[in-house]
């Protein structure tokens, strides 16, 4: 049995550039392979050395050429423990071992359709690659980009020129999404899980579809450790436990059990 | 001397229980037909949908983990991940926990008569086996009972193996009396009984406990010579892997660093394979 085609590669990534903007680090890591392979709502897993065994994942936020590199692969990192401080502080040349792409990533619609994205904080940049797939499938694309503070708010002005209609929400982003729901009948969500568990509930019983890119604590981040847990029900309303990392991490909204997600 | 259990596996490095997915996750960064075999988490008589999270957390080159145990239960095990282990040539090793020596007996019953199984692992060292309700094997004459449920009632040419926690004091007791009870090998070393930071019983695992678990291995290799050994605790990369030949084990199984690196198994596999332990040459 060979390795599939396509699937997710463990390799050494160099950092090829590395900047400070607001509250985040983005890194420009060549990863050979992982890019190319992405899709949108990917995901990598970088390990961060030191004696630390769990991998950080990290959403894919852009896929391009850079340094004659053809497919360097951004992250964006927000330092909140030791594994983060760590990868903030890797400077260009930096090497990492990384994993990627790894989970389902987001469904793109058959048909034409009117779509919201709904990007919060760091996790918005599970949502960069979107808009262009989107409108190749003659979508209409529209954005609520939140963020705790105006540091925290990722690229608004490249959210713009990507998608056009883009309302910035400091601070809670539910009253924005309240008044682009009515028009939309497809919504992409990154965020905190309370304000995607808001949108699922806003959307139970319409006629809206609505992915979220749920963000769990991983451990291996390659469904080998069955350490991130997320209840869901099926169609006939059965309970069961599937993995965050390979089951998802984008979820329909409807699927997921908000109630007993710790 | 030819051991009696040099033979088990024609690659000394196995995966360990718990850490390669359902298989088909870990298939993404290698060929289980590589290694000597896939050890799957311990598969229990009804499905288990396991713990709480937080499940798992750092700690200085380790890991804590309370996984539950979670297990789709064995006949889901035998319709979906049994057969996709046998699509990917992996020579499929079942880990079985039990509430009661019956329980014991009728996985070992109903997974021995099946094709594709090549070997089961009794698991008798969970982190905390009473939390998880499982039979108490703490005592050595309790682990033998286990094991001797398990040899009645297992096919002829499917492989026994009886996996035991790294408590030195104990190890070898436990190590004669599974050998005495019918088991083929013993596979030294679990995660450690650890806490979670929240309190709840756990298990650690990785390079943190890998000094300790060599110890048991060696004392098993020495005071157990008719037992063969495999290893099992924080081995990272070849050298770790050689260390536990070195002092006496037949085979490894390569757990918490699937985690780090999912390609590991699959590295030491060839690395061990390309350059054997010193001495191997003259068994």
């Amino acid at each position: 049995m060979t390795i599939p085609a396509g699937g997710p590669l463990h390799v050494t990534a160099e950092v090829l550039a590395a900047k400070t903007v607001g509250a985040y680090h983005h890194l420009s890591l060549v990863a050979p392979g992982v890019g190319e392979r992405s899709r949108p709502g990917s995901f990598l897993a970088v390990s961060v050395g030191d004696g630390h065994l769990a991998r950080r994942a990290m959403w894919i936020h852009r896929v391009g050429p850079m340094g004659g590199h053809r497919a360097v692969v951004d992250i964006v990192v927000e330092a909140r423990g030791p594994g983060t401080r760590a990868l903030a502080a890797l400077t260009t040349g930096a090497e990492v071992e990384v994993t990627g792409p790894l989970g389902r990533s987001f469904a793109l619609p058959r048909e034409p359709a009117r779509c919201l994205l709904v990007g919060e904080g760091y996790a918005a940049a599970a949502l960069t690659s979107l808009p262009e797939r989107l409108r190749e499938r003659r979508c209409l694309v529209r954005m609520v980009l939140g963020g705790a503070d105006d540091a925290h708010l990722l690229e608004p002005l490249a959210a713009r020129r990507s998608v056009g209609q883009v309302e910035v929400a400091v601070g809670e982003p539910t009253a924005a999404v309240l008044r682009a729901l009515p028009e939309v009948d497809v919504v992409y969500a990154a965020a905190t899980t309370s304000t995607l568990r808001f949108l699922a509930d806003a959307v139970a019983g319409t006629d809206v579809t609505c992915q979220v890119a749920l963000e769990r604590p991983l451990t291996c981040a390659t469904g080998l450790c069955q350490g991130c847990p997320v209840p869901v029900r099926d169609e006939g309303g059965c309970s069961h436990v599937v993995r965050a990392c390979v089951d998802g991490p984008v979820f329909r909204a409807g699927r997921v059990d908000w109630e007993a997600l710790a | 001397m030819t051991h009696p259990g040099a033979t088990l596996f024609a690659n000394p490095v196995l995966t360990a229980s718990g850490c390669g997915g359902s298989g088909r996750e870990l298939a993404a960064y290698g060929d289980l037909g590589e290694l000597g075999g896939f050890v799957t988490r311990s598969v229990t008589l009804q499905p288990r949908a396991g713990s709480a999270e937080p499940r798992i957390v750092e700690s200085p080159s380790g890991l804590v983990n309370a996984i539950g145990l979670q297990n789709p239960g064995v006949t889901a095990f035998l319709g979906a991940e049994l057969p996709s282990l046998l699509e990917l040539d992996a020579r499929v090793v079942v880990s079985i926990a039990g509430h009661s020596l019956g329980e014991y007996a009728e996985l070992s019953r109903t997974l021995g008569r099946t094709d594709g199984v090549a070997g089961l692992e009794v698991n008798l060292s969970a982190p905390d086996p009473l939390g998880g309700g499982l039979l108490d094997a703490r005592e050595p004459f309790q682990a033998a009972s286990v094991v001797g449920s398990c040899r009645r009632d297992l096919r002829a040419g499917v492989v026994l193996l009886a996996k035991l926690r790294s408590d030195v004091t104990r190890v070898v007791d436990a190590a004669r009396a599974v050998v005495d009870a019918g088991a083929d090998a013993v596979v030294v070393g679990n995660a450690l009984p650890a806490t979670l930071p929240d309190g709840r019983p756990g298990g650690l695992s990785g390079p943190a406990i890998l000094p300790q678990v060599l110890r048991c291995v060696a004392e098993v290799a020495r005071a157990v010579p008719d037992a063969a050994v495999i290893g099992c605790g924080g081995i990272m990369d070849a050298d770790d892997a050689r260390a536990y030949l070195s002092a006496g084990a037949q085979a490894v199984q390569v757990g918490t660093a699937l985690f780090h690196d999912p390609t590991t198994a699959f590295r030491i596999a060839r690395e061990i394979a390309q350059h054997p332990p010193a001495g191997e040459d003259d068994r």
